[in-house]
């Protein structure tokens, strides 16, 4: 038996919040754009960018270069710096008047301060912090719903991950992580459309005021990273390096070192990982030519899972790993990004 | 002038700590085995209120909702020094997701109507997802300042609050009421007072009553005990749906848009290890099996 609910084709687009700063698109915005087409197309829908701010008309082409068939615009100068309520206001209306099918935010502060204001409103479903989206069916209360989007998230501490769906209420909303969706590459062909908004403020929406605001550049976050890849003295020298940077950029996660990498000027003293550094519980620890030295797994083995690639197979690292290559770690890495590109999401 | 508080708590389990003992063979967790405790950023919220009651004056009430056993976290709240606790219980509650909790905490907070600022938590640490404050604060019309780090001014009906981000800081003003969601890194919450745990030592709800009457068997009845408890000021109300005036569509399961399909347990296989063949395809398998694992 099929839902009762009938759609056209347009009630299936998949809405993108476009997250910007001063004019630049945040990362988590553009992998959605990519994941919000690869839904769209299993829909055969739209992908539609919520661009929200003051004078940045000139980034709805970078939208769509990344994915977007159409940007709605919304230019107004109460909404150059974020806010919750003015945007909630505008992102309300626009979902109210148009019923997209899912709706897609970053995992951001930002993000995670707008998606349960607008979720509430709406009484729309929404699932925080995932990190994978697919289409699927799902059957509860004697009805089968086909189509549905399947919001995957750790759980309980990330000792679970659950598939969460919203069955009824549409847009179907969820935040996901930075990082865990492949950015596609721009594709400068690509034609949209553009609209602009026509925005409606209350008094009560600007009841807030932003008297000042300070954003810095990132830094390394390996305390909070999930995926972490971490080179030792077996990677030899620091152009050696240069394929543990590749493979953290390619795989989103952090670079890290062991403290002999460390004191031989290999990686900074930041991304020291050990006893004397800092203490990392990733979902996953590539550990690269590290031998695995006691004071060096004190600060890494309650990674959810560890990959270790040393020549030596009698290394002390093999014997916490749940994955164990023995190999040159030169040949290993190129291979691993290879793979990763052909296989990820 | 004083400020009245409504600080919004939860008691947890401490997913932070779990040990071998909580997790079972087939990985998935013994919440049994568990401590539940205060969820920490709460108690973050919650000293945020003291210290506007200390500096204001007002009072600070402290809201939860959850099974029975949550009124271990409205006790901790009144030994750390708040003035009045209620505890939101029903069946009628249970399976409820962020949009039907946020609604029954609505429902209670405008019966307790006299208030000015609402706090609660970022996140809790069983689920992490940082919503029940914004949907509160959608729900009772009020703005909502998330990831508060400090009260810089409060004067009047208007307040000045820093925000703090992993990667930048905010300066906002706002008009009371409005709803706070508070970070870890905003203070040091106050242990509880040995004075106030001795003061406090009898609270309980009517829904405890049963197991104090076997520790008390001279009050022979419930009512003469919830006299006794009432009169010293040591009854934590506990509030059902009907007490809220909650509409029942609105809770629960039939209040919750959003549904479980499934939960697959991660399985910590320590110990357990697998030789990759130092290849091309080796290395291809080991990363079609973590991409199908969640794992990268």
């Amino acid at each position: 038996m099929r839902s009762g609910r009938r759609m056209n084709k347009s009630s299936r687009d998949v809405y993108v919040f476009i997250e910007q700063e001063a004019g630049k698109i945040s990362a988590v915005s553009l992998e959605l754009l990519s994941k919000g087409r690869e839904l769209a197309e299993e829909l055969g829908s739209r992908v539609c960018a919520l661009l929200l701010g003051h004078r940045i008309a000139d980034l709805a082409e970078e939208v769509i270069r990344y994915g977007a068939d159409a940007v709605l615009l919304a230019d107004h100068p109460e909404l150059a710096l974020y806010r919750t309520l003015p945007y909630a206001r505008v992102a309300i209306d626009l979902v109210r008047q148009r019923q997209p099918y899912i709706f897609l935010l970053g995992a951001t502060p930002l993000g995670r301060d707008l998606a349960p204001r607008i979720a509430s409103a709406l009484r729309a479903g929404l699932t925080a912090d995932c990190t994978a989206l697919q289409i699927g069916d799902f059957g509860y209360g004697g009805k089968a719903y086909t189509d549905l989007l399947y919001q995957i998230r750790p759980a309980f501490g990330g000792n679970v991950i659950a598939t969460i769906v919203n069955p009824q209420m549409h847009p179907q909303m969820a935040t996901v992580r930075e990082g865990v969706m492949r950015m596609g590459e721009p594709d400068s062909t690509r034609r949209g459309q553009v609209e602009r908004i026509e925005i409606h403020f209350d008094e009560g929406d600007l009841t807030l005021q932003v008297l000042e605001r300070k954003v810095w550049p990132p830094r390394c976050n390996l305390k909070g990273a999930s995926i972490i890849v971490a080179g030792g003295m077996g990677v030899g020298s620091r152009e050696g390096f240069r394929v543990i940077h590749d493979l953290a950029q390619v795989l989103g996660g952090e670079v890290a070192g062991s403290r002999a990498a460390v004191d031989a000027g290999l990686v900074s003293s930041e991304r020291q990982v050990g006893q004397t550094g800092v203490t990392v519980r990733p979902r996953l620890y590539i550990a690269c030519g590290i031998s695995g030295a006691v004071q060096h797994r004190a600060g890494m083995d309650q990674a959810s899972k560890i990959v270790a690639i040393n020549t030596d197979p009698s290394a002390p690292i093999f014997q916490i790993a749940h994955y164990r290559i023995v190999g040159d770690l030169h040949e290993v890495i190129p291979w691993m990004i290879r793979a990763y590109r052909e296989n990820a999401k | 002038m004083a400020y009245n508080c409504v600080v919004l708590v939860k008691q947890v389990p401490d997913t932070a700590n779990i040990s071998g003992k909580a997790m079972r063979d087939d990985g998935t967790v013994n919440r049994a085995a568990l401590p539940a405790i205060f969820n920490p950023e709460d108690l973050n919220a919650l000293e945020m209120a003291l210290q506007v009651r200390e500096q204001h004056g007002g009072r600070v009430t402290v809201l939860t909702m959850g099974p029975p056993r949550a009124a271990e976290v409205l006790r901790e709240a009144l030994y750390r020094g708040a003035d009045g606790v209620i505890l939101l219980s029903d069946r009628r509650f249970a399976g409820s997701d962020t949009l039907a909790t946020s609604y029954a905490l609505k429902c209670a907070i405008e019966r307790i109507d006299d208030y000015d600022l609402v706090f609660c938590g970022r996140q809790a640490i069983d689920g992490d997802t940082a919503q029940v404050g914004p949907q509160v604060a959608e729900k009772l019309g009020l703005p909502q300042i998330t990831y508060a780090e400090a009260i810089q001014s409060l004067q009047g009906d208007e307040i000045i609050v820093q925000r703090a981000f992993p990667l930048g800081k905010e300066m906002v003003k706002c008009s009371l009421p409005c709803l706070l969601s508070v970070v870890g890194s905003a203070n040091r919450p106050r242990p509880p007072s040995a004075h106030k745990a001795i003061a406090f030592k009898l609270a309980a709800t009517p829904l405890e009553y049963p197991a104090l009457l076997e520790r008390w068997p001279e009050f022979e009845t419930e009512a003469a005990l919830d006299c006794y408890l009432a009169e010293r000021n040591q009854k934590i109300p506990v509030w059902s749906a009907a007490d809220i005036g909650a509409a029942e569509e609105n809770l629960g399961l039939a209040g919750s848009p959003t549904k479980v399909l499934k939960i697959d347990y991660v399985v910590l296989e320590s110990g357990e290890s697998k030789q990759v063949p130092a290849s091309p395809e080796g290395v291809s398998a080991l990363i079609q099996e973590l991409v199908e694992d969640y794992i990268l």
